[in-house]
């Protein structure tokens, strides 16, 4: 009688000790697995076709010719430098959802430049020049939010994201300005005959740019985040900002600092994408980007390496959801679906190595089974 | 634990074979002929890409070529990119469907010559003197025209049942930017109406937007409510077919037929047919010949069409008196932009410069009154008509 009277509920959760790495990775590995039987399931089910065909047109979509796999570099390239730029200030606790106006501040630079010291002045002025600008505006974007919470700690969430829709505003603005032909709301290519202000392709290579910048922009902030004084100092205040201060921590320094970082990354990458690849000016370049990001980076525990895969498994699957639309006649859609199928088992995983599900046991077993 | 998701595992593999088996692959290599890839700024769920889509697919039938599709490419790099891919893939002649897609498809030309590019309603394809890249366009003013007598025919009606005075014909028009192409669209609209019924005038509203619903829907209910008693629109949401239809006013659509949605006010609408040019132009790259820089396809070609038209909402005689008109149209008895027909200021015009051309300071290049009549998509295919004609009051052009 004595045992019965303690009411065990079904299923407990208890927080894990650490676990092992192995145990940890194998833990993620399965729940991908998971993932994609779930999918073939609702695919088979939905669609009538082959899941196996359809994974292997997706696969194609990031490695099927080597312009995929450029594309895919570069996308991932971006995505990267983006969920870099955001992990600080989210390790710090500051949650900067402001990436995107980061970027289109970047992007508004960049392409001020070109347009304005196109017609009279050689690439050799005008790339350094959009350089700085656009490494400024962003980080100029990032510091007015981070300013307003370390002076009087305003509500960064709220503020970075407003920041986005100044930013997009701004943009749609001197896209007016700059449209050609009047009235079409496009500003097109901006400089295609001359050239002015782009970037140069090494060895013929219109992306590996891009890709070189963002692997070094990715193991600076390995370094900077796990070795520096800085790095430890964001930590310190991510833990707790009380902490911090009787440590001799000045957060106000440490937050305004950390976020012109940030945006400083973010206008380079507008940068990037201006004179580097795209060329052009639309109030969507960024593409969502600023988000997505935060997503890759929490993916990832802010571990810049980490982002890599975690930032992988987001472009391999945006561009094999384009490539089955093409393949298959599915709408893109069902690439999403694909993609929240298995993000849902991806994050759902961490709960599972974070945390242990104990179910009631009859007594028998007690001490058979964990 | 590690057994028994390895079992789990196998079971649900198990499970799902016959799962896998029961699904036919899917190759769909059609004939030897040549490959073709179109680019589309979004899917089929677009009314404006879907009219692209659909052609392009009965086209490639028809001629026993693969055509393959690529949907929701961005304007942006990511349309030479894709671009890029559909030449990898093989294909020798490449087709976009949106505006700004432009520079990024010269882009592409430049890099492949041996591929032709051609590109849907852009304007710069006889300046950059590329031999692989061709803009095209319909004549589609021809089929605003048409629908505007269509619409002018309906005010005569409300007119005739004494609905409505005769100096209170107000259309209404939802325009989405100030370019050329929508201004030679209302322009065209507003003198097809005018034709028949000449009290008419017009107020114009614009969203800023190719693509808003709400809008769309806010501009035509605006519209409305400013006195307007007929509607159209260049937009390609269903914002202002709908809202005409809630406040029981006659609609003339654009792109498709809306009559499912809109039973009661749905009259009649105008829309590009493009099988006609990619028939010609893939027939072109098939034989190695080459093709127009600028190709405008007409109601002749088949490029112009009016859908059916709603008995229920349209005047009496309005299928009759179209097809009258249409053949003046294509006999030259009429013309759409007949200098004698609207004024600018108080006066005719006898001479325009238009901005042909494409520049960065739209310097008006080309004389386009020839003849007595303004020459539209005659010096490349894309509308440059951009005049604002007397009798069409323009809203909000700040958007």
């Amino acid at each position: 009688m004595d045992n019965k009277d303690i009411k065990e509920p079904l299923i407990h959760i208890t927080k894990r000790k650490a676990i092992p790495k192995k145990q940890e990775w194998t833990i993620r590995l399965l729940s991908i697995l998971f993932a994609l039987i779930v999918c073939a399931i609702v695919m088979a089910v939905t669609t009538h076709l082959n899941p196996i065909a359809v994974y292997a047109e997706i696969f194609d979509g990031s490695f099927g010719s080597p312009r995929k796999m450029w594309i895919l570099a570069k996308e991932l390239s971006i995505l990267l430098m983006v969920s870099v730029a955001l992990a600080p200030a989210f390790k710090m606790k500051f949650w900067n959802l402001g990436g995107e106006g980061q970027m289109l501040a970047g992007i508004l630079a960049t392409a001020a430049c070109m347009i304005y010291m196109g017609k009279n002045l050689p690439s050799a002025v005008i790339i350094p020049v959009s350089l700085v600008c656009a490494v400024l505006a962003g980080g100029l974007w990032a510091f007015i939010p981070a300013f307003f919470k370390a002076k009087w700690n305003t509500n960064e969430t709220l503020f970075t994201l407003m920041m986005n829709y100044v930013g997009m505003q701004l943009v749609a603005y001197y896209i007016i300005i700059w449209e050609s032909p009047k009235g079409s709301g496009k500003v097109g290519i901006i400089n295609q005959s001359s050239g002015a202000g782009w970037l140069p392709n090494l060895f013929g290579q219109p992306y590996l740019l891009v890709v070189l910048v963002a692997l070094a922009v990715t193991v600076g902030m390995f370094i900077y985040m796990n070795y520096s004084k800085h790095g430890f100092e964001i930590s310190v205040v991510g833990e707790s900002q009380n902490t911090a201060k009787y440590v001799g921590v000045k957060v106000d320094r440490v937050i305004m600092r950390t976020l012109l970082l940030t945006g400083a990354i973010c206008g380079l990458v507008g940068w990037l994408m201006v004179a580097g690849t795209d060329h052009t000016i639309t109030t969507t370049l960024g593409g969502g980007r600023g988000f997505l990001g935060v997503l890759v980076a929490w993916l990832a525990h802010f571990n810049p390496i980490g982002m890599i895969l975690s930032g992988f498994l987001i472009v391999f699957m945006s561009r094999g959801a384009s490539e089955i639309s093409t393949a298959f006649g599915l709408n893109e859609s069902f690439g999403d679906i694909m993609t929240g199928i298995i993000l849902f088992f991806v994050i759902g995983s961490e709960f599972f190595i974070n945390y242990e599900v104990h179910f009631r046991k009859s007594h028998r077993k007690e001490a058979a089974d964990v | 634990m590690k057994k028994k998701l390895i079992a789990m595992l196998v079971c649900l593999t198990m499970v799902m074979m016959p799962i896998l088996s029961s699904c036919g692959g899917n190759d769909s290599d059609a004939g030897d002929g040549i490959k073709v890839g179109l680019i589309c700024l979004h899917d089929e769920n677009s009314t404006y890409d879907l009219n692209f889509i659909n052609a392009f697919n009965e086209t490639c039938e028809k001629l026993g070529v693969t055509g393959i599709v690529k949907t929701n490419v961005p304007e942006g790099q990511e349309c030479y990119d894709t671009a890029g891919e559909l030449v990898d893939e093989g294909c020798s002649i490449i087709f976009a469907d949106s505006f700004g897609h432009e520079d990024f498809m010269i882009q592409a030309a430049k890099e492949y010559p041996e591929v032709q590019f051609c590109h849907a309603t852009g304007t710069k394809a006889h300046t950059e003197g590329l031999d692989n890249y061709h803009n095209a366009f319909a004549a589609i003013y021809q089929g605003r025209y048409l629908a505007g007598v269509a619409a002018g025919m309906k005010l005569n009606e409300m007119i005739e049942a004494g609905t409505i005075t005769a100096d209170k014909a107000k259309i209404g028009y939802v325009g989405a930017f100030t370019y050329a192409e929508v201004v030679s669209g209302y322009t065209s609209f507003f003198l097809g109406a005018r034709s028949v019924c000449e009290s008419a005038t017009m107020d114009v509203t614009f969203t800023g937007s190719w693509y808003d619903e709400t809008a769309e829907k806010e501009g035509a209910n605006k519209l409305i409510q400013g006195g307007c008693v007929l509607i159209s629109q260049h937009a390609d949401s269903m914002g202002a077919p709908t809202a005409c239809e809630e406040a029981g006013v006659p609609d003339v659509s654009y792109n498709g037929s809306t009559v499912d949605a809109c039973p009661n006010t749905f009259i009649v609408a105008s829309k590009i047919n493009w099988s006609p040019y990619y028939e010609y132009a893939i027939t072109a790259a098939q034989n190695g010949e080459a093709i127009d820089a600028d190709w405008t396809g007409t109601l002749e070609t088949g490029s112009v069409e009016l859908t059916d038209i709603n008995e229920k909402a349209a005047a009496a005689g309005t299928a009759e008196k179209l097809e009258e008109v249409k053949a003046g149209l294509i006999d030259g008895s009429i013309h759409v932009f007949d200098a004698a027909k609207f004024t600018k200021d108080g006066a005719a015009l006898t001479s325009y410069q238009a901005d042909v051309d494409t520049d960065a300071d739209y310097t008006p290049d080309t004389e386009v009154i020839v003849d007595g009549y303004f020459h539209e998509s005659e010096f490349r295919s894309a509308p440059y008509f951009d005049l604002q004609i007397d009798g069409i009051n323009l809203l909000d052009t700040a958007f």
